[in-house]
């Protein structure tokens, strides 16, 4: 889900770059140093997770994922999201400089939309949990062909019908992603519940205190 | 899967000081986005040409990496002139072909073609860890270079990850089709590709700890001043202005 290049209008392009800057530097302010692997690691399998394809009817639609994205990283999808498509436009081409903001907001401000409305659903009971997760998945893609469309309406009025079929064209992918998202949640819950944000609530004091005694880090020294 | 086949070569373009060309490759790309007239549209490309041919890439696998930006401009080729509005250029049965949707897909071919064709001439020449290296010194956040090069380190990690899983499910006899099985299957693939991501980042930032890390990561890339950066130079800038000139002349 990206915007070629050579689409957009300069104001377009200009607010998407500006709004990008802005979500990442948010972002980058949420990663210490210690989350730093953490968070460029699952860019990575970000990345990976964009390569699979998914068999639907005939043909097939590669993941997105970046509701799971979000769920796993909350603010910090901004800058996961920015390096993963600065990498895909290395690799394949799919964009170049210029729609770098706009093809970051496009995913990771459904991102975090998402993370906020889902997360705090996500330990109160399995069916809430899938539901919420379906959600998750489902809207932050909805959102993303929301943008798209936006971003096409504002650079030219005749849009409208390739807008409109934009997003139309996107349901079936967001009826897929949102049923990914919310297996994988369950199965994250499962097997590791501790990447899950919902987990982290109940318990970040615990583990934070733990984490203090074991490993006594200065977080002021890490800054220059 | 995922290569980089343009990084290494001996070209001109190869020896540029990889600074100097993502600092030419956004201005020029930026130009060339916001430009309309036919005029600047064709410079744009030229330019765009004569910089993949002066790094003597491989024409076919040029061609392969344009093939995704080919795909999106044939839909667009279908759709843009029958649904724009504006004056009827030519009628083919009860559909009608606008002579603005025409005129718009042709920008748009132009623009995305060129500004794809300089990302790979002045960006895709200079090997990944070039790039992470050359944005830390052009001033991008320490921050963002960081989370750049450890992706870009652990991409293929995970992917050999995802082809070991995907390798597993087959011999289990797996079969993907459009079912409910499927997309679980599918999903517990990538929520276990995450969670040994999530492992490995453990790992991997306690050997960094290990090995004395301090929150802060060294670049230690040097570029050496020749005076071939700056004729470079000179030949964007004119470029540069050329492109702003072309395309403002219109409205004097």
């Amino acid at each position: 889900m990206h915007i070629s290049e050579g689409v957009l209008s300069g104001p377009v392009l200009v607010s998407g770059a500006v709004l990008a800057a802005a979500g990442t530097a948010v972002g980058l302010k949420k990663i210490d140093y210690d989350r730093i692997a953490r968070v460029g690691i699952l860019s990575a399998s970000f990345f990976v997770a964009s390569l699979i394809h998914v068999p639907i009817g005939p043909a097939s639609i590669h993941l997105i994922m970046n509701g799971l994205v979000g769920l796993l990283l909350g603010w910090a999808a901004f800058p996961a999201i920015l390096v993963a498509l600065l990498l895909q436009g290395v690799f394949f081409q799919y964009g170049g400089i210029t729609t770098l903001g706009v093809n970051t907001i496009i995913m990771a401000l459904p991102a975090v939309i998402c993370y906020h409305l889902c997360a705090p659903l996500l330990n109160k009971g399995r069916k809430v949990t899938l539901a919420a997760a379906f959600a998750c998945g489902f809207c932050a893609v909805l959102f993303g062909a929301v943008i798209v469309g936006l971003a096409l309406m504002f650079t030219e009025e005749g849009f409208l019908e390739v807008a409109t079929l934009v997003v139309s064209a996107h349901i079936p992918v967001m009826i897929i992603e949102g049923l990914i998202t919310a297996f994988t949640v369950v199965f994250l819950q499962k097997v590791q519940p501790s990447l899950l944000p919902a987990f982290n609530i109940s318990s970040r004091r615990s583990t934070a205190a733990g984490k203090n005694n074991v490993e006594p880090h200065e977080p002021e020294a890490h800054k220059k | 899967m995922i290569d980089e086949p343009f990084a290494h070569g001996n070209s001109v373009i190869h020896r540029i000081d990889p600074r100097f060309k993502i600092v030419f490759a956004c201005a020029l790309s930026i130009a060339t986005a916001v430009s309309y007239r036919f005029p600047t549209l064709f410079f744009a490309l030229g330019l765009a040409l004569l910089l993949v041919v002066a790094s003597r890439l491989h024409m076919g696998t040029v061609l392969k990496k344009l093939l995704v930006v080919f795909s999106f401009l044939v839909l667009l080729w279908l759709v843009l002139p029958l649904t724009f509005e504006g004056e009827v250029f030519t009628r083919i049965g009860p559909l009608k072909i606008t002579r603005p949707g025409l005129i718009l897909s042709a920008q748009i071919t132009l623009k995305s073609v060129s500004i794809v064709m300089m990302f790979i001439a002045l960006v895709t020449t200079a090997g990944f860890v070039t790039i992470g290296h050359a944005m830390d010194r052009l001033g991008i956040p320490g921050k963002i270079v960081h989370l750049l090069l450890m992706s870009y380190r652990y991409i293929f990690v995970i992917e050999q990850e995802y082809q070991r899983l995907s390798r597993a499910v087959k011999i289990r006899g797996f079969v993907p089709g459009t079912n409910l099985h499927t997309y679980r299957t599918y999903a517990y693939l990538v929520g276990m590709i995450f969670v040994r991501a999530a492992e490995r980042a453990d790992q991997v930032y306690r050997a960094m700890r290990c090995r004395g890390f301090n929150g802060r990561f060294y670049c230690l890339a040097d570029f050496p001043a020749h005076y071939r950066n700056w004729i470079f130079t000179g030949l964007m800038t004119t470029s540069f202005a050329v492109l702003l000139l072309l395309e403002l002349t219109a409205f004097a």
